[in-house]
């Protein structure tokens, strides 16, 4: 068994919005994270990815369940608190709406190297100003933005000084949930090409989620796919997308626009997939290495 | 069609500390009823202040000039901001990149588009404004309306959020449409269900539809026209097979070559456009794109190239459209047709 950076061990999570309402976010999800992997999640809004990186990073408790970082418990207390520095700093987040999280007074360059002064380590490259600057532009912003506010920004650009306060402290897993929805193609490459290198030539593990099931296809390692809090497909990238074998992933990836108009127009209306079985299933190894969720009915 | 919208030379700048920005640059365009538009182009060039200007939705440091906006024959350059708030909702609404700045977070769901129904029709009994919640949506897909309905923001995924938005947005029936990144935060198969929505609204209501995308997928999807923006300007403006079988303009190639469904396609990796985004602060002489654009030529740096005729619906800003210009065999002819 290959090193597993974070594993998933029958992770669920209940919210209970209003004194009748229980929405199931997360039922029963196990999986686990190699050191090293791009590791791709995709599915249905509102299947529970940001609730899955959300428990990830401890903003919230799971109803049940356990995730396993580097072998510590992330949801027990204790354990936690006893590595709280390790995780803090080896863990980002760069989520969805991570732009309009930003502090609205403060410049960019505070924004930016603050998790280093939080952190209280001695900038690498010699001062603030320099780390700052040297983030931006892995990024593709330019020194110009430093003295910025995020109002005075566009919303992509917004999102870059995001992620660029994501990195500073060259963590060891960054869970990006949506982290390039908002920007444009271009710049959605460079910073794609930034995780790959941040990857190959530094180790960084990623738990990357995204709609944009194209970038997945580039990007990730293995792929996984959520429907109604439940994981129903996982594996290798390739292997997913030339062979996607639950009803879901098929309507998910059939339903992937190309850049292509009279192909576009070609395509009939798309009819939503059915919906999933009520009945708990479970995860079964199709081919090496492919996981379908087959309910036990059907086996 | 006649044309519901027409744009004549509108420019905005912002007066900074830092200086002046022009964010929009002399850009003209006319959009007819029924038809969508859509707006490309990298970020912070101009698209969302493009739109907010013609909404009058900028801020006070904004300064707008246009020698006309007409919207359904009402001209909305010189309208007071007590008009515009009359014409919001029912002549144009819109649909925002980031849902959770347009929804109130202490309002539940159903209030909040309760109230855009009445905003419009004080008189509707209480009866009728429910159904007529419950009917919105249900026409943008969310189940179970009655209990999503007493739902606050917060507790919606961000899919759901954008559905909420739109139903907002939809509420008075406009007749144009701002939809500035409308799916970026959906999964594909609802993004395809909201495409086929705002497709299905436009047939049936005639609605006309400004579509700010940078998922040339989604464009493709949708568009009847393309307009490339690029610092400020529209570089490039065609039908969509103008646009994406013939493109003219290096950066229109850039944006395709940037595209990771072409480069799996191709079996080649990403590649990005180089250097950097302009600052519009000190726009350089000449065309602002032409240190990043390997095609550039010597005039390049000088003057600005104009809108050129390659058609009479498509145009662009290339040098390389001018008859003295040398002869470059493309990069790509644009996406193989199918
Ligand atoms: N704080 C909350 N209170 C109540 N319900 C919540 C809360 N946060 C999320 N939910 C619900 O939990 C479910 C999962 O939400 P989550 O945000 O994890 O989805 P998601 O997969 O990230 O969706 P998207 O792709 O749209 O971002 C949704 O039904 C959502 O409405
Ligand atoms: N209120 C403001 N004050 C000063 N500059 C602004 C203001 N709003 C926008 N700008 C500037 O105007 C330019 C255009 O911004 P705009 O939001 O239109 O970009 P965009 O094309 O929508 O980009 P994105 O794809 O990132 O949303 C940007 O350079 C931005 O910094
Ligand atoms: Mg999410
Ligand atoms: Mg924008």
């Amino acid at each position: 068994m290959p090193d597993a950076l974070v594993e998933f061990q029958h992770l669920s999570h209940a919210f209970r919005p209003g004194r009748h309402i229980v929405i199931k976010a997360l039922r029963d999800v196990s999986f686990s994270i190699q050191k090293g992997e791009i590791f791709g999640l995709v599915g249905e809004s509102g299947c529970g990815k940001s609730t899955l990186a959300r428990c990830l990073m401890n903003i919230y408790q799971p109803s049940s369940g356990r995730i396993l970082y580097k072998g510590v418990d992330l949801c027990d207390g204790k354990a936690r608190r006893q590595h709280r520095r390790m995780l803090q700093r080896e863990r980002q987040l760069i989520f969805q709406d991570s732009a309009s999280s930003l502090n609205p007074r403060m410049r960019v360059e505070r924004i930016v190297t603050e998790p280093l002064v939080i952190q209280r380590i001695a900038p690498p490259r010699g001062s603030l100003r320099a780390e700052a600057e040297h983030q931006l532009r892995s990024v593709g912003l330019d020194a110009s933005c430093l003295n910025k506010t995020p109002v005075e920004l566009s919303g992509s650009q917004r999102q870059r000084v995001s992620i660029a306060r994501a990195l500073i402290l060259e963590p060891e897993l960054i869970v990006a949930d949506e982290p390039i929805a908002s920007l444009d193609v271009s710049i959605q490459a460079q910073i794609v090409t930034l995780f790959k290198h941040l990857q190959l030539a530094h180790g960084f593990t990623f738990l990357f989620i995204a709609h944009d099931l194209s970038m997945v296809r580039y990007l990730c390692d293995r792929t996984g796919v959520m429907r109604g809090g439940r994981l129903v497909e996982l594996a290798p990238t390739r292997e997913l997308f030339s062979n996607p074998l639950h009803p879901y992933t098929q309507a998910l990836l059939s339903a992937i626009p190309f850049p292509d108009p009279l192909r576009e127009r070609a395509r009939p209306a798309f009819s939503a997939p059915p919906p999933e079985p009520a009945r708990e299933g479970a995860l079964v190894e199709v081919t090496p290495d492919h996981f379908v969720l087959q309910s036990p009915s059907c086996t | 069609m006649p044309d519901l919208l027409e744009v004549n030379r509108l420019s905005v700048r912002f007066d900074t500390p830092e200086g002046r920005i022009l964010a929009v640059r002399d850009v003209s365009f006319s959009l007819a009823e029924g038809e969508v538009l859509a707006i490309v182009g990298e970020s912070g060039c101009g698209k969302s202040v493009l739109c907010k200007a013609i909404a009058r939705l900028l801020p006070k440091s904004a300064h707008v000039e246009a020698e006309s906006i007409l919207l359904d024959g009402v001209n909305l350059a010189g309208r007071s901001e007590r008009e515009m708030c009359r014409l919001r909702g029912k002549l144009f609404s819109m649909v925002f990149q980031d849902p959770l700045t347009a929804l109130d977070p202490t309002l539940p769901i159903g209030r909040q588009i309760a109230e855009a129904v009445t905003v419009h029709n004080r008189r509707l009994p209480r009866r009728a404004v429910e159904r007529r919640v419950l009917e919105l949506m249900d026409l943008v897909g969310m189940e179970q309306p009655q209990e999503k309905a007493r739902m606050y923001p917060h507790q919606f995924s961000g899919g759901m959020r954008q559905r909420s938005a739109m139903a907002i947005a939809l509420a008075a029936s406009p007749r144009l449409l701002f939809a500035d990144e409308p799916t970026t935060a959906l999964d594909v198969t609802i993004q395809a269900q909201i495409l086929d929505l705002l497709r299905d609204v436009q047939r049936k209501l005639h609605t006309s539809t400004v579509l700010v995308s940078h998922d040339l997928g989604v464009v493709a999807r949708v568009a009847d026209r393309v307009a490339v923006m690029y610092a400020g300007r529209i570089v490039e403006t065609g039908t969509a097979e103008e646009v994406f079988y013939d493109p003219r303009h290096p950066y229109t190639w850039g944006l395709m070559r940037a595209l990771p469904a072409l480069a799996i396609e191709e079996g080649r990796p990403l590649s990005p456009i180089p250097g950097m985004p302009p600052t519009l602060l000190a726009p350089p002489r000449g065309d602002p794109f032409a240190c990043r654009n390997e095609y550039a030529l010597a005039i390049d740096y000088e003057q600005e190239p104009p809108l050129m005729r390659v058609s009479d619906t498509h145009w662009a800003a290339t040098w390389l459209l001018d008859p003295r210009a040398p002869r470059i065999s493309p990069p790509l002819g644009g996406i193989p047709h199918a």
